[in-house]
């Protein structure tokens, strides 16, 4: 059934191909002005990933966040580290210690 | 009807009991919030807050998912009406005639004439649920195999029709949800397909992830780097009541809206968005003075909203009677009654007649509950827009991250939202709808093991499809939709489709 389903895709693209191919906009024209952003976005994600169990929960939560307010957005020092760090606790505390859903931590319990 | 009546007094002897009560007001309460955020819509919400309904029992966890679900719906009409921006796709239409309310100083009364149509809608269409379900369940318990193969290629097929745009593309999408769908241990052999030698992979990949970056993370990644702060019109609460002449303006378009979104819910697609735009095309066609329409019509806010909501109680038919998932938002629901134990179909109303009666007077409760909720904290919500997006999304990302990690406790989740994330970001930028995914991720499975069983039924013959009245039947009018959905290609004219896709992009009213 994959090797099917697979066949069924590729024909489907053909045919996106052969019958709108003609009048799309070139793929320069979609606009992709927010594309520093989405790289940022993605690489601060993957950072999580890798993290999320090394560090822990809060730890990689406050670290992606502050990079994220601190050095893409370029928020105040106060701001960032506030809304970091009350953020990756009040999260903790909401899902891991009240809703007992299990959380990673990291060095140290955090 | 003596017996569903005593049914449903069961049913309320359950919803009304104060932990259900609670549960319910609070998926309500948080999903107005999810709601009311821009980009996280009701299946990025219903995904993200599944782990939270974790320490729940079933029934509480459903009559939460569920206020979540309603709570979203109508979140999303508030973002429409004070800022123009549809906190979900169904509230697209409300955003032409709610913001133009808003700015003539209308808002309050436009968000009353919303929350009202949606209250009255989402109740009658409950009384429709309750009332289809049931005899719906008992047809489809004759359904074998080769009609549930025909029923699940049926609702992809109507999903793919009913999608804005093109259908060929939608038609793409859900072959590439079913492609992602057959990752994992195949049922039939126990053999490993595409796993990689990544044991997470066994189980297949989940749909929290995938509907979490395909609708959560890919609109962030879109959106995050665009730097506009849009207009909050704040409503003052005396201005709530709308007048005599609004609420007479009002009436017929809300019962219009209630019936059209039932019956449109019921068909499996995009249903609650679908609903809003027909509803609005109607009310403009039927109107004496269409040229207000655009300019802050009551009746383009009226139809819409409770259209959406109808619909939203309609795609519940299919859902618990018969165990497929009408569309993205419901098949993420049938996902978390499966987490729950509870699988929804043609036995469920037998078997615990309990939940599904309770679940069907929580929906009356909820409806009552947002209709308290909305219109005197409409601030309260209105506030939340005012954090700053530069603030709000990397929180939303947490958000997206904590709750697909926290279903099964996985990184290769995180992984898979994360692989979503970018594709829906693509797929989004060249044009693609990304619902029929993860309705195809969903269905692949079930799809699978009916067709395989219906082969082995037959000794490999594909003709059990056509012989059979019901399967037959089913297949032919997926044959009719696909030979529909072709015809403008041949004619080369904008179908209603394409309109609808056009007016989402805000290029043009239907």
């Amino acid at each position: 059934m994959p090797v099917v389903l697979a066949l069924v895709l590729l024909g489907f693209g053909a045919l996106v191909y052969l019958l709108g191919g003609g009048n799309a906009p070139r793929l320069a024209a979609v606009g992709w002005s927010e594309w520093r952003h989405a790289v940022a976005i993605f690489l601060v994600c993957a950072f999580a990933a890798l993290a999320l169990e090394r560090l822990g929960f809060r730890l990689t939560i406050a670290l992606s966040l502050a990079f994220l307010l601190g050095v893409v957005e370029h928020k105040g020092f106060a701001v960032t580290a506030a809304v970091s760090i009350v953020f990756a606790g009040a999260a903790f505390f909401l899902f891991d210690t009240f809703l007992r859903v299990p959380l990673p931590r990291g060095p140290f319990g955090l | 009807m003596t017996e569903t009546l005593s049914n449903l007094a069961l049913g309320f002897s359950i919803a009304l009991s104060p932990p259900i009560l609670f549960y319910a007001f609070l998926g309500c309460f948080v999903g107005t919030l999810v709601g009311v955020l821009p980009g996280v819509g009701p299946l990025a919400g219903i995904s993200l807050l599944l782990p939270a309904t974790f320490g729940l029992d079933a029934t509480r966890a459903i009559v939460m998912l569920a206020g979540i679900y309603y709570g979203a719906m109508y979140g999303g009409s508030t973002t429409s009406i004070l800022m123009r921006i549809p906190g979900e796709a169904a509230s697209v239409m409300t955003c032409i005639d709610g913001y133009a309310m808003a700015r003539k100083g209308r808002a309050g009364a436009a968000l009353t004439i919303a929350a009202v149509g949606s209250y009255l809608a989402g109740s009658a269409s409950v009384v429709g649920l309750m009332l289809l379900a049931p005899p719906l369940a008992l047809f489809a318990l004759r359904f074998g195999p080769p009609e549930y193969f025909a029923l699940l290629m049926l609702g992809l097929l109507v999903l793919a029709y009913m999608s804005s745009g093109s259908m060929l593309k939608s038609l793409a999408m859900a072959t590439l949800g079913l492609l992602l769908g057959m990752i994992g241990i195949d049922q039939m052999t126990g053999y490993f397909r595409y796993a990689y030698g990544v044991v997470e992979l066994g189980d297949g990949i989940g749909v929290v992830p995938v509907a979490v970056g395909l609708f959560g993370l890919a609109e962030i990644l879109a959106t995050a780097g665009l730097a506009t702060p849009p207009q909050v019109v704040k409503p003052r609460l005396r201005e709530l009541l709308p007048t005599r002449q609004e609420w007479r303006e009002s009436a017929w378009p809300i019962g219009r809206g209630t019936v059209l979104g039932f019956l449109i819910g019921i068909v499996p697609g995009s249903a609650h968005i679908i609903a809003s735009f027909v509803s609005y095309a109607v009310e403009r066609k039927l109107s004496k003075r269409p040229e207000e329409f655009g300019q802050g019509a009551v009746a383009g806010v009226a139809g819409p909203e409770s259209a959406n909501n109808s619909a939203t109680s309609g795609a519940f038919v299919p859902m618990l009677a018969l165990g497929v998932p009408s569309g993205p938002i419901p098949a993420v629901m049938l996902a978390a009654m499966m987490v729950h134990g509870v699988a929804p179909g043609p036995l469920l109303i037998k078997q615990q007649p309990e939940l599904f009666w309770g679940f069907i007077a929580s929906m009356y409760v909820g409806n009552v509950v947002l209709l308290i909720l909305n219109l005197p904290l409409v601030g309260l919500f209105v506030n939340v827009l005012r954090v700053p997006y530069p603030i709000l999304y990397p929180s939303i990302i947490a958000f997206c991250i904590l709750g697909v990690y926290a279903v099964n406790g996985s990184v290769v989740d995180v992984w898979i939202m994360l692989m979503m994330g970018v594709l829906g970001y693509l797929l989004r930028k060249l044009g693609f709808e990304t619902a029929p995914i993860v309705l195809g991720v969903v269905l692949a499975p079930m799809i699978e093991m009916a067709l395989r069983q219906s082969l082995a039924m037959s000794d490999g013959q594909y003709s059990i499809f056509v012989s059979r009245p019901i399967a037959g039947t089913l297949l032919l009018v997926g044959l009719i939709l696909i030979i529909l959905g072709l015809k403008p290609l041949v004619t080369r004219g904008l179908d209603w489709r394409a309109r609808l896709a056009l007016a989402e992009k805000g290029q043009e009213q239907p």
